[in-house]
């Protein structure tokens, strides 16, 4: 993919860089293909022209995150990859993150669990190659052979003399040479920083208070603003009075601001004022009369039981093999059951915030932003400004989780900045989070399943609920491409009769990705209703997959959770449940054990946690990245649920939008497999079996099967 | 003009009495370690010590701060070395690492009251701190940690 080169002089001429440091970078060619090139440059401007990798004269390196660091870990894993190639300490490095631009990076939406996976091979290769440039410098200095020289800790050392040089003495010259072809990357048993479970360098700043989030970032004259949208989705302003919201002293303007969510407009009054606080007084003060016309407002029971009505119907059909339909007629032990997952808010700790500065014909933007290129694309067409003079920065994100992927906040922060003339930082509160979406959809699900002599002959399964690309996307008439997310690929092989549809379902609430996404309902639904199956077969649920998922790596994962939960050793008044879920190129298995607590209701023993995600980079931030899930998982599994009535959020803050706690948490276990398949997703993939294995172990020590979600462990 | 002694430094901010300190210290002092999530006292990130006590500074009114100890983030140790900081750092916590500001500035004044705290020590102490992240794992493990080491420093900061 990236053998070939831009010539050294073909590089200078299009971008113009000349100086004193080394580059590398990538450029991509209109065929989508990485080339990898090899620049000097003067100053800094080369770190925004499009290298990942920047060494100074000085031998200062400094490696470019082009991913938003939102506790997944990429700001670590990204560097950490460069770093083992390119022959440097970890703690010699300064990390920074790119401006959104997908020429020089491709793209930058961090979601999908996808930084390292989508960028691994060739950042190895791009900092494999700024190794052997600056090993052909020093061998060309030394005039010897570069076979005779080798690079560690930012030196090229000649071996037989043992003379160095640092890095930075190097870059002069190697700025002037071509990036070789055909390099040899390293041996995975030879790698000294990847595969091993080394401390994130965003740490000690996260520690102290030094780390700069989107609500962090101060720009000089910068005033606040806080907006009182209409609390229902597409609702409008008919009227205000800002008499006394303008009487609060620091308030500077109150106006009617649109924020464009999708195609569709949510007008608010925005309040600008010198701090945060004064804003929000001014909002406080504030009068206005809504217009709710033109559109649907919603309550909670009528979405579950138009699904329900819905899953009476066939549906889109999104996959099928054999005849489910006529062996689900035809057989005497079938199972028809129906699962509901709920609505959710993603409630990052740091709320909703953007920084915007309109000027003519330029933008900057600063905020916990997950998706800087999309921001740009947005904000360049809708704005009318030139692309390239649409600057985007990321912040620190404090949680992203899908929301801050959304494009409304950029847009209207940059509405008001347009408006004052100046740059603001427009804050949501956490009622504004809260209330204000978009969220992960509820979904509801039926299942069918037949069985003979114990075994599955027919699944046929069905999706109710939103579907996100409907929001940009007007083609209707095509199922659900997510429609078997979180499904394992190996059951396709053994259930010979099997179906999945998606029924169309429409609801005016926006809705978007929600960490581990469709798989977070899917899996509730498709692994439930394994372990029903199973259940109803008389088998152990654990077998019952061994003899379903006859891949080499399931089998491994398998067998690894039985091993360390102590599946087959377990006692009476134990509960044990499983599920296995796949998603974003990852495989995880879970296995969570309950027992009876002293005065009614269920408490969680623990939670093993196997994880398959093939070539990886940290083992301590998969394991980190897993326990999180599960805590956001048992967090939409058993407390919190997003409801609507009349058209409003009936949920505001932390009081009755309840999170987690550290009182609630179980121990929880988490193991890796090591292969040699490609890297899988992180951030995503240790969510969506936990709730499933929660339930069936539920099942397995009370008998009650659990097939709505959330619900409460007290009450079990 | 309200004076206020944030880490052993003193500043005279003009601000509206009732305003939070959470803010004054945000946007006037411009210390941003200390986070707003909630504005409700539910969440703990806006967490700081006043006189030493472990305070929600977003429902803290910063008149009644006046001439009172404030201690932020920033102001907790000179060189990130806290116990607590330390062992943060030493069980890899922070994931987002938005809360961890007031998850840290929480635990050490459990740490100072109670040096050797058991695991429901920790969790009735830390309860009030949300982390949406879920390192709550290594939270306790951390504040284990710290207690040990500020048992070896024979420190309490």
């Amino acid at each position: 993919m990236i053998n070939s080169t831009i010539s050294r002089r073909n590089f200078l001429r299009t971008t113009g860089v000349t100086g004193a440091a080394l580059c590398l970078g990538f450029a991509f060619s209109s065929d989508g293909k990485a080339k990898v090139i090899v620049a000097d440059d003067e100053g800094t401007s080369a770190i925004e022209m499009n290298a990942w990798i920047k060494i100074d004269k000085n031998g200062l390196v400094t490696l470019v995150d082009h991913r938003a660091e939102m506790g997944q870990g990429s700001y670590q894993s990204v560097a950490q990859i460069i770093a083992e190639e390119l022959e440097v300490d970890l703690k010699d490095v300064n990390i920074i993150f790119a401006q959104g631009d997908p020429k020089k990076y491709g793209g930058q939406i961090t979601g999908g669990s996808s930084t390292v996976r989508s960028a691994y091979k060739r950042l190895l290769k791009l900092s494999a190659t700024a190794r052997e440039v600056l090993i052909a410098a020093a061998a060309a200095k030394w005039k010897v052979a570069p076979a005779d020289c080798y690079a560690q800790s930012g030196n090229v050392i000649h071996k037989a003399s043992g003379k160095k040089y640092h890095y930075g003495e190097l870059v002069a010259d190697a700025s002037k040479l071509d990036a070789p072809k055909n390099i040899t990357l390293k041996k995975r048993a030879d790698y000294k920083l990847i595969g091993k479970p080394l401390h994130r360098k965003d740490t000690p700043m996260k520690t102290n208070g030094e780390a700069i989030f989107g609500l962090d970032k101060k720009l000089p004259g910068m005033l606040y603003a806080v907006v009182e949208r209409n609390p229902r989705f597409r609702g409008k302003v008919k009227s205000f009075d800002d008499t006394a919201a303008k009487k609060v002293p620091g308030v500077k303007q109150v106006f009617v601001v649109k924020m464009e969510v999708f195609n569709t407009i949510r007008e608010g009054v925005a309040v600008v004022a010198t701090s945060t606080w004064a804003a929000m007084q001014g909002r406080k003060a504030l009068k206005v009369t809504w217009d709710d016309t033109g559109f649907e407002h919603v309550n909670i029971a009528d979405i579950y039981s138009r699904q329900q009505q819905a899953l009476k119907t066939e549906g889109i059909s999104f996959k099928k093999q054999g005849a489910p339909d006529n062996l689900l007629s035809k057989s005497s032990k079938v199972l028809d059951v129906v699962y509901q997952t709920p609505y959710q808010a993603h409630s990052a700790m740091e709320p909703v915030n953007c920084i915007a500065h309109y000027q003519k014909d330029k933008v900057e933007i600063w905020g916990p932003i997950q998706a800087p290129d999309w921001v740009q694309g947005d904000i360049s067409k809708k704005f009318n400004v030139p692309i390239d003079n649409v600057r985007v920065n990321m912040t620190f994100l404090g949680g992203g989780f899908g929301r801050k992927a959304f494009l409304d906040y950029p847009y209207e922060a940059t509405a008001i900045s347009k408006h004052i003339g100046g740059p603001v930082q427009v804050i949501w509160t956490r009622e504004d989070d809260t209330t204000q979406g978009p969220y992960r959809a509820g979904i509801s699900y039926r299942a069918q399943g037949a069985l003979a002599n114990g075994e599955i002959t027919a699944v046929k399964f069905r999706m109710a609920g939103q579907n996100i690309d409907h929001w940009s996307n007007p083609k209707r008439g095509v199922a659900n491409d997510s429609t078997t997310e979180g499904f394992l690929a190996p059951y396709f092989e053994s259930i010979k009769n099997i179906s999945f549809a998606d029924v169309p379902f429409e609801m005016p609430i926006p809705n978007t990705w929600w960490r581990s996404v469709y798989a977070s309902t899917n899996g509730f639904a498709y692994e439930s209703f394994i372990n029903e199956l199973a259940h109803e077969a008389g088998k152990d649920p654990l077998d019952f997959r061994r003899g379903y998922l006859k891949d080499e790596r399931c089998q491994k994962l398998i067998d690894k959770m039985e091993e360390v939960s102590g599946w087959k050793s377990r006692k009476k008044n134990e509960g044990y449940g499983v599920a296995i879920t796949e998603c974003f190129a990852s495989t995880v298995g879970q296995i969570c054990k309950v027992s009876k607590k002293a005065g009614g209701g269920i408490t969680i023993d623990k939670v093993w946690a196997v994880m398959d995600c093939g070539w990886y980079v940290n083992p301590d931030i998969i394991k980190a990245q897993i326990e999180g899930s599960v805590v956001m998982a048992l967090g939409a599994a058993t407390i919190h649920e997003i409801t609507f009535k009349d058209g409003l959020v009936e949920q505001r803050n932390f009081y009755d939008y309840k999170m987690p706690r550290i009182t609630d948490i179980p121990p929880i276990e988490v193991h890796i497999i090591d292969n040699d398949a490609d890297a899988g997703g992180v951030g995503e993939p240790g969510l969506p079996a936990f709730s499933p294995a929660l339930t069936d172990a539920i099942f397995d020590l009370t008998g009650k099967r659990i097939r709505k979600l959330p619900f409460d462990m007290a009450k079990v | 003009m309200i004076s206020l002694n944030v880490n052993e430094k003193i500043y005279n901010i003009d601000a509206d009495p009732n305003m939070p300190l959470l803010w004054a210290i945000r946007d006037i002092i411009g210390l941003t370690g200390t986070k707003y999530g909630c504005g409700v006292a539910q969440c703990g990130a806006c967490t700081v010590h006043l006189n030493g006590e472990a305070v929600r500074s977003c429902v803290t009114k910063v008149s009644r701060a006046e001439g009172q100890k404030v201690v932020t983030i920033e102001g907790l140790s000179q060189h990130n070395d806290h116990p607590a900081q330390v062992a943060w750092n030493e069980e890899n916590v922070p994931q987002c690492g938005y809360c961890h500001s007031g998850q840290i500035m929480s635990a050490a004044v459990l740490l100072r009251e109670n040096p050797n705290p058991s695991d429901d020590d920790i969790d009735s102490a830390m309860a009030g701190n949300i982390c949406r992240c879920g390192t709550y794992l290594r939270i306790r493990k951390a504040i284990h940690l710290a207690a040990d080491l500020q048992r070896k420093e024979g420190v309490s900061k």
